[in-house]
């Protein structure tokens, strides 16, 4: 910034119009949000006023409670499920991520470049091509309706390993490691007292994107989970199907299911947003 | 190959003399075996579940693809019976061509606009950019099916917002369902609202990595900060504008999610299929009509190829006009 000087300075100043299309850009981003909760928060026949409400109301405990008390849609079977769910794929994501990524950046094997683009060409293929298999596999070993059939197959995932690679490599040094080896560690003590520390700051990232990206999964819960053991995303489309003239209800539900991630969003957007950004540089 | 791991590296050379005896003497058997299998235990929980999971369903799709096969019955083999079919089948032409409308309905706005905004984020004397750059990225947290289920509300017929707004300037309320373009713009508005934010984050990252001294150079000559768009980001960006543009032509063409909650879960889309892509087409072919899986398999693969030529093509194009 101390370079450039105040003849260049004049051109790039920031004008007003740039403000003002910014400002246009997040309050589209953000209307959609703020309406779904103005409705959750009201009667229903609100939403033939006009123009539409634009402040909240205080009846969200009886909007949510109505989508609670629904037999058809689960809602809070749903909300467990997403939870176990999403918890238990990004511990592994996390877990298999790292190892593998470690094992790509910092070991000697036979075969690691190849298998190494093996992992990159994987994310290539559009996963809904196996999906039609898939669901009379789940079918033939029993996991349909069952929690293991959107959990199992997600446990580790190609993005996991390369972004862990990517990170591990510049992140670890190799004295470091042929220290501790020289010191007697075996593999995995390199790995769990050496690696994992200073992978830290990108296995949180992956965390965050993994556990959002779970949560917010849906064509595969939806071929393979009925309603009677949804996840929260499956409970919401069964929710907005059956009762798609109860708004207030439908939106109360949905703003259930939005907020915690929105609230992680805003405590860790930035670590969030960096990844996204360093991923896409890098790849 | 194996026993490379036990030799340091020649380059970090200083104290090797002294301790590299001392250290082969050191690795123990169960060292040694540690050295040479650990590596590949590490990899193989990936590959492992990828192989069940993800390449034996897939091979598995094209076996099935050549057979009239129930996913809970008998199958016969039939050859590429299937595709025949496909190729006379209007209903798979209607759902191609709802594809590629909304695909590029939905992606050429997006990335100019991402495009747009990544330009004004990129200015050096932004204030509040963390706050910008966060509130755009926004709607890509929220879940496809939930802003499917608000925006099938703002694109209502009788009290939706969007008709509201409209019908301040005199335009009659739209039923957005009934036709096929007005189903078109309501989807790929929905497309466009989650994705924007998040193209808009990778186009600056792009640009960031650009060295700034190209921009000083072109401001010495004169050129404004649009001049300096066209000159020096435009094709300096082009990699980062590759890999969007691929990532959105795998991501446009498999679109299920915001058409199916639309009209209320239907698999066929609008009431004569004014919306139905060919993943919808998948489905209803296969999970939600288990007899005709094979078919459906076949519109799997003919979505791939689809997929992989459309890539292909953008690839060949992004490389060659933004130069």
């Amino acid at each position: 910034m101390t370079t450039i000087s105040t003849g260049s300075k004049r051109l790039w100043r920031t004008s007003p119009l740039t403000y003002i299309a910014l400002i246009l850009a997040v309050l589209s981003s953000i209307y959609p949000l703020y309406y779904m909760f103005v409705i959750a928060t009201r009667r229903n026949d609100a939403i033939n006023d006009t123009p539409p409400p634009f402040t909240p109301s205080s009846l969200f405990g009886d909007n949510i409670n109505r989508a609670l008390d629904n037999d058809t849609a689960n809602l809070l079977q749903g909300i467990v499920n997403s939870v176990i769910v999403a918890s238990v794929v990004t511990a592994s994501v996390v877990l298999t991520g790292s190892l593998a990524g470690f094992a790509f950046a910092k070991l000697k094997f036979r075969g690691r470049n190849g298998l190494m683009l093996a992992v990159v060409a994987t994310m290539m293929v559009p996963t809904q091509l196996g999906i039609i298999p898939l669901w009379g596999l789940m079918q033939d070993i029993g996991w349909y309706d069952s929690l293991l059939a959107v959990t199992v197959p997600f446990l580790a995932s190609a993005f996991g390993v390369f972004m862990m690679r990517q990170y591990a490599s510049s992140a670890v040094s190799d004295e470091l490691i042929e220290a501790a080896r020289i010191d007697g560690c075996s593999t995995w003590r390199i790995y769990w007292n050496v690696v994992l520390p200073a992978l830290r700051p990108a296995a949180a990232v992956l965390g965050l994107l993994t556990f959002m990206q779970t949560w917010n999964e849906f064509v595969w819960p939806f071929a393979i989970l009925s309603s009677d053991n949804p996840t929260l995303q499956v409970s919401l489309s069964t929710l907005s199907y059956a009762y798609y003239t109860d708004y207030s209800m439908v939106f109360a539900a949905t703003a259930v299911g939005t907020v915690p991630l929105i609230v992680v969003f805003i405590l860790f957007g930035r670590q969030i947003i960096g990844g996204i950004m360093e991923g896409a540089v890098k790849a | 190959m194996s026993l490379s791991a036990t030799t340091a590296p020649p380059s970090r050379g200083a104290p090797t003399k002294h301790t590299q005896p001392r250290r082969r003497r050191g690795y123990s058997r169960f060292t040694k075996l540690d050295m040479k299998y650990s590596p590949y235990l590490y990899v193989a929980p990936f590959f492992v579940l990828f192989g069940i999971f993800g390449l034996y369903p897939m091979l598995w799709t094209l076996w099935m693809s050549l057979h009239d096969w129930d996913l809970v019955g008998t199958h016969t083999f039939i050859g590429l019976e299937n595709y025949s079919a496909l190729l006379s089948d209007d209903y798979f032409w209607n759902a191609v061509r709802n594809t590629f409308g909304m695909f590029v309905l939905a992606t050429v706005p997006q990335l100019a606009l991402a495009l747009f905004l990544a330009n004004l984020l990129n200015r050096p004397m932004l204030r509040a950019r963390t706050f910008f750059r966060m509130a755009i990225f926004v709607p890509n947290v929220v879940s496809v099916a939930a802003v499917a289920i608000v925006f099938g509300m703002l694109f209502q017929r009788d009290f939706g917002v969007v008709n509201w707004f409209l019908g301040i300037f005199g335009v009659d309320a739209i039923d957005w369902r009934r036709e096929w373009w007005s189903s078109w713009i309501a989807i790929s508005t929905m497309v466009d609202w989650r994705w924007t934010g998040y193209n808009t984050l990778i186009l600056l990252a792009g640009m960031q990595a650009i060295p700034r001294d190209l921009y000083e150079a072109a401001a010495m000559d004169g050129a404004g900060p649009w001049r300096q768009f066209w000159t020096v980001t435009l094709p300096m960006l082009r990699p980062t504008f590759v890999f969007v543009v691929i990532l959105s032509t795998i991501g446009g063409l498999q679109l299920f999610v915001e058409p199916l909650i639309f009209n209320n879960g239907n698999i066929m889309g609008g009431t004569q299929r004014e919306f139905q892509t060919v993943q919808m087409y998948m489905f209803e072919n296969s999970i939600h009509n288990l007899s005709r899986a094979g078919y459906g398999a076949a519109v799997a693969w003919a979505l791939f190829l689809m997929i992989v030529v459309v890539s292909v093509l953008n690839f060949v194009i992004t490389r060659r006009s933004v130069k």
